[in-house]
């Protein structure tokens, strides 16, 4: 059973200059234990799409559609019921940790109150289990350090904090939006391995966010391929790297370094821009820039699912695939 | 470590008060110096020979620069020196009765101030661009418009006079007697308080710091508490000084109205009567009153923010 | 004129890349202003208050020439008569029988006059101030600076009244006392912008162009300078009525026969408990005046600088 399942996801925010569609008919499960890989360029809605079911979204953003968690609807829930799901059984590490921390508030305050108010642990008890906590993410002489401010740490090290206090109450989920891009290339990688160590250590689910392909080969089990606000193409791990299947996707993989090519002259970007989000096109949304793209595309292409869960939305067909029928919620936003 | 940092910061600030007073000193001294008249030209013509035995008790007849001086070294003695005016009243006797007086009202003033200022902002932040909102920060642009010499005859008319519930004015200590011009005197620094509060208040909560505590699953209340309340209210710490010194200019009208026998009656009377030494002593004294608060203000801030460090500035 | 403009925007184009952001910078500029008046135009309380005041000027300025009353004169069948339209007194009169409306108007004239002159007086001395400042930096910077800091924590509205003792109270002189404790947070603004202009890109690569430090001043530094000043000068003016008006008030502002809203309401406040209306009036004119350029400062900080403002 899924642990979490997410139909028809759609964001999108009031601004002055009319309504941004961020995030439009996402479709995706996570399974427990499972590590699910968000991937897409910047501004595809990728972070937009995960607060929306943390309650996280700014006021000018409205999200329709399901999450369901448990068979509970997180985006129906009220903030009380909210609250004891955040940060207790869904944790979240977010994009920027130079500022996610409360630069007024010592670590050692800005862990205990997790564990203080989630599990009603006394003062003394919380310290020592965030002490343990910041062994676990490798923040030397954790007990001198707890008692610091976020200013004392490195951008690194603000990292493994704010991992530290995802981890705090064992949450079924965790969330890491894009947990290393802020960093420098070094660290990057520790952080990734990082979290990825800690998740087989503890059984939890994981969704990971980055526009980086080549940073979740190792660690995901499958991958959500996401583009102008919506799931183009998902599939394992091996499929999305050995046989994509949508344009997208296969423009991705030619820019990713890799060990099986020779040189990196064939790295090339996807030229063009993601359309405005103020003004979506009606067929497919990734039409100008697609090298393979035909007339059928200018109508809503079909999205193909195969019996082990890959899907495309493409005129391509999919091997061993078939269309599925369109939800109406989504016929009508097309 | 922090807490020598902080003492040693302090010193330095302290120090750096010096030249500050220095210059207030001598711009008063000379200012008023200027003036034509003085202080014995008021009363009818004195005979010339008490006229010069008033002028050497005083050392007026002096050369200006050696007044100065003597002036310097008598205040670092602490010494205002004898009121001109107020015959047998030295001026340190005349600060010791008005003072305070004034610092009851503008240390009540700036409480009232502070606490229902910090309070309306968050609220009016917390209900951004609601109704509520837009009435409580409109009521706030009239309270920073509003003078404070159009709002108490005003409310002395109506709660004095109409409906009889205060005294009009006057000052015996009582609380009946304070209500009144503290109240006025607080109404533009809540107004104040409010708008900066809610500024920040809303920067704050925009920011990413308080994402994460969101995430954490605490409730909203306990996020607004703990997480953004100290960053919002740095701002209105910061005002706390110059605040403090329209409380005491305020005072100087409120006082007037109500009839209160604060310094700031004392300085209004002092500077219509060229009682040198009064205005003087009155200037210097406000002016360290000023200097002192904004240290500790500049103090407080730094203990608050953690980021401050006291790196030799 | 815009052609002119144009054609020398187009050779600096064609000449170096750091010419092609020095332009677009230009044109960015202009569009700039353009923004905010749009912005300013939607800012309802703005709108209402720019209207309001419009009505005022006109009012104050043209209103005692039309009326029949002069405002010193004494109408002794009508002494603190209430607002009535029999005795042509709309707004009454006070203990002596003077029209409360002439003065009212008429103090009007003084208050706002002394709001613009004195804010004028701070305006041309701060931003010289701050601009020398914040252009040569370096030593001349943070001597400068520090001397405003010194001056910053004196008890500057002490000084506006031994200023007024000392040296009579005559209006040129609030003019200047006013404008002249007025001017730190104006030069501390104008210096702290020049600064950060003068090390920005455009100004690099006007240099880099061979243009020289005048008409960098003159063409760069000054009109972005011009933003932050307006939205500064409507947020004094109010400043500067309300001092005058509480020295007025004080009985050490503009001497008799002028008289200004400050005054007004002294003498109001003396009989307000016989003749409220002498007290009302004017008070409600003077607040109406703050508030609505409190309004339109407002309007003009969050047009010009929006991101100041969430
Ligand atoms: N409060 C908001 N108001 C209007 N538009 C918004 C708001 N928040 C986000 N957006 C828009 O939603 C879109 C998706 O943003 P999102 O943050 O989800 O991108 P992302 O995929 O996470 O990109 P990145 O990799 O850069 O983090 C962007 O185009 C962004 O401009
Ligand atoms: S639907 Fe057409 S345009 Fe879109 S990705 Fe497929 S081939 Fe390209
Ligand atoms: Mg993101």
């Amino acid at each position: 059973m899924a642990l979490l399942r997410v139909s028809n996801l759609e964001v999108d925010f009031d601004t002055p200059e009319g309504l941004v569609k961020a995030v439009n008919g996402m479709n995706f499960e996570v399974a427990e234990g499972e590590t699910l890989a968000i991937v897409g360029e910047s501004g595809s809605g990728k972070s937009q799409m995960v607060l929306s079911f943390m309650g996280l979204l700014a006021e000018n953003g409205h999200a329709r559609g399901e999450a369901l968690f448990h068979d509970k609807d997180l985006l129906k829930m009220n903030p009380r019921d909210l609250n004891r799901i955040r940060g207790k059984h869904i944790a979240m590490i977010f994009q920027d940790p130079m500022t996610s921390l409360n630069p007024f508030l010592t670590i050692e305050k800005q862990m205990a109150e997790v564990v203080m108010h989630h599990q009603g642990l006394g003062r003394e008890e919380a310290r020592s289990h965030a002490v343990e906590m910041l062994r676990a993410v490798r923040i030397p002489d954790p007990e001198e350090r707890i008692k610091q401010y976020p200013h004392e740490y490195s951008g690194g090290m603000r990292q493994r904090v704010m991992i530290a206090i995802g981890l705090l109450c064992e949450p079924e989920l965790l969330i890491a939006d894009e947990p290393s891009t802020a960093l420098d290339v070094t660290v990057q990688a520790q952080i990734i391995e990082l979290v990825s160590e800690l998740r087989k250590q503890t059984h939890m689910a994981l969704i990971l966010i980055t526009h980086d392909l080549a940073a979740v080969a190792e660690i995901a089990d499958r991958i959500v391929v996401m583009y102008a606000g919506e799931a183009v193409e998902t599939g394992s791990v091996d499929d999305i790297f050995y046989r994509p299947q949508h344009p997208y996707t296969r423009g991705l993989l030619a820019s990713v370094p890799r060990l099986d090519r020779e040189s990196d002259d064939e790295l090339q970007a996807i030229p063009g821009n993601p359309p405005n989000l103020l003004d979506l096109p009606v067929g497919c949304r990734f039409r100008d820039r697609c090298v393979e793209a035909v007339e059928q595309c200018r109508q809503r292409p079909p999205l193909w699912v195969t019996q082990d869960g890959r899907s495309s939305r493409c005129v391509l067909p999919v091997e061993g695939g078939e269309i599925l029928e369109e939800p109406a919620a989504v016929e009508q936003t097309a | 470590m922090r807490q020598e940092g902080l003492l040693r910061h302090a010193t330095t600030r302290l120090l750096g008060l010096v030249p500050t007073l220095l210059i207030l000193i001598t711009i008063a001294f000379f200012l008023i110096r200027m003036a034509p008249g003085g202080p014995f030209d008021g009363e009818k013509v004195l005979p010339p020979e008490i006229r010069a035995n008033l002028d050497a008790n005083y050392h007026l007849d002096e050369p200006l620069l050696q007044q100065y001086f003597r002036y310097l070294g008598q205040i670092i003695t602490g010494d205002f020196g004898p009121s001109f005016q107020y015959k047998d009243w030295t001026v340190n006797e005349l600060i010791a009765q008005g003072f305070p007086v004034s610092a009851t009202i503008g240390g009540l003033a700036m409480l009232l101030a502070f606490v229902l200022g910090t309070l309306i902002g968050t609220l009016a932040a917390l209900r951004q661009n609601s109704a509520v909102d837009y009435s409580v920060m409109g009521v706030a642009m009239l309270g920073i418009s509003i003078p404070n010499f159009v709002v108490a005859p005003l409310l002395i008319l109506v709660v004095a006079v109409y409906a009889g519930w205060l005294p009009a004015g006057g000052w015996d200590w009582s609380w009946q007697r304070m209500v009144l011009p503290v109240i006025t005197l607080a109404l533009p620094v809540i107004a104040y308080i409010a708008r900066l509060t809610r500024g920040s208040m809303i920067e704050v909560l925009h920011s990413n710091y308080i994402r994460t505590a969101r995430a954490k699953g605490l409730p909203e209340l306990l996020v607004i508490r703990r997480h953004a309340l100290k960053p919002a209210i740095l701002p209105v710490i910061s005002y706390m000084g110059p605040a403090t010194a329209a409380l005491i200019t305020g005072s100087v009208v409120i006082e007037r109205i109500y009839s209160i026998p604060g310094l700031g009656s004392y300085f209004v009377q002092g500077a219509l009567n060229r009682d040198y030494t009064l205005v003087m002593g009155v200037v210097v004294f406000y002016g360290v009153v000023i200097v002192v608060l904004n240290f500790i203000v500049d103090l407080l801030y730094a203990w608050l923010n953690p980021r401050i460090r006291y790196d030799v500035t | 004129m815009n052609s002119e403009i144009k054609t020398s925007n187009e050779d600096l184009s064609v000449s170096d890349p750091f010419a092609a952001a020095f332009v677009e910078e230009d044109v960015r500029g202009r569009s700039l202003w353009v923004d905010a008046w749009h912005r300013l135009r939607k800012n309802r309380a703005a709108v209402v208050s720019g209207v309001i005041m419009a009505f005022m000027l006109l009012l104050v300025v043209f209103g005692p020439m039309v009326l029949p009353w002069e405002a010193d004169f004494t109408d002794w069948d009508n002494t603190s008569t209430p607002p009535s339209l029999e005795t042509a007194h709309w707004f009454g009169t006070d203990a002596v029988g003077r029209d409360i409306l002439v003065r009212t108007l008429e103090g009007g004239r003084i208050s706002l006059l002394v709001g613009l002159v004195a804010t004028l007086v701070s305006l041309v001395i701060g931003v010289t101030y701050g601009a020398v400042a914040g252009y040569y930096g370096g030593l001349t910077d943070r001597v400068m600076m520090r001397i405003v800091d010194i001056v910053y924590a004196l008890p500057f509205m002490f000084f506006v009244i031994l200023l007024m003792v000392v040296f009579g109270r005559h209006i040129i002189l609030i003019f200047v006392a006013i404008g002249a404790v007025n001017w730190l947070d104006m030069a501390r603004i104008v210096r702290g912008q020049t600064l950060s202009l003068k090390n920005t890109e455009f100004v690099e690569a006007a240099r880099a162009c061979g243009v020289t430090h005048n008409s960098i001043i003159r063409r760069h530094i000054i009109p972005n300078l011009l933003g932050v000043v307006i939205v500064y000068v409507t947020l004094t003016i109010p400043q500067v009525i309300l001092v005058e008006s509480f020295l007025s008030f004080l009985g050490l502002g503009v001497q008799e026969p002028m008289s200004s809203w400050g005054a007004l309401v002294n003498d109001g406040a003396q009989d307000m408990e016989s003749a409220p209306w002498t007290l009302v009036f004017p008070a409600t004119f003077l607040t109406v005046t703050l508030y609505c350029f409190n309004y339109i400062g407002d309007g003009m900080r969050d047009a010009l600088d929006p991101k100041d403002h969430l």
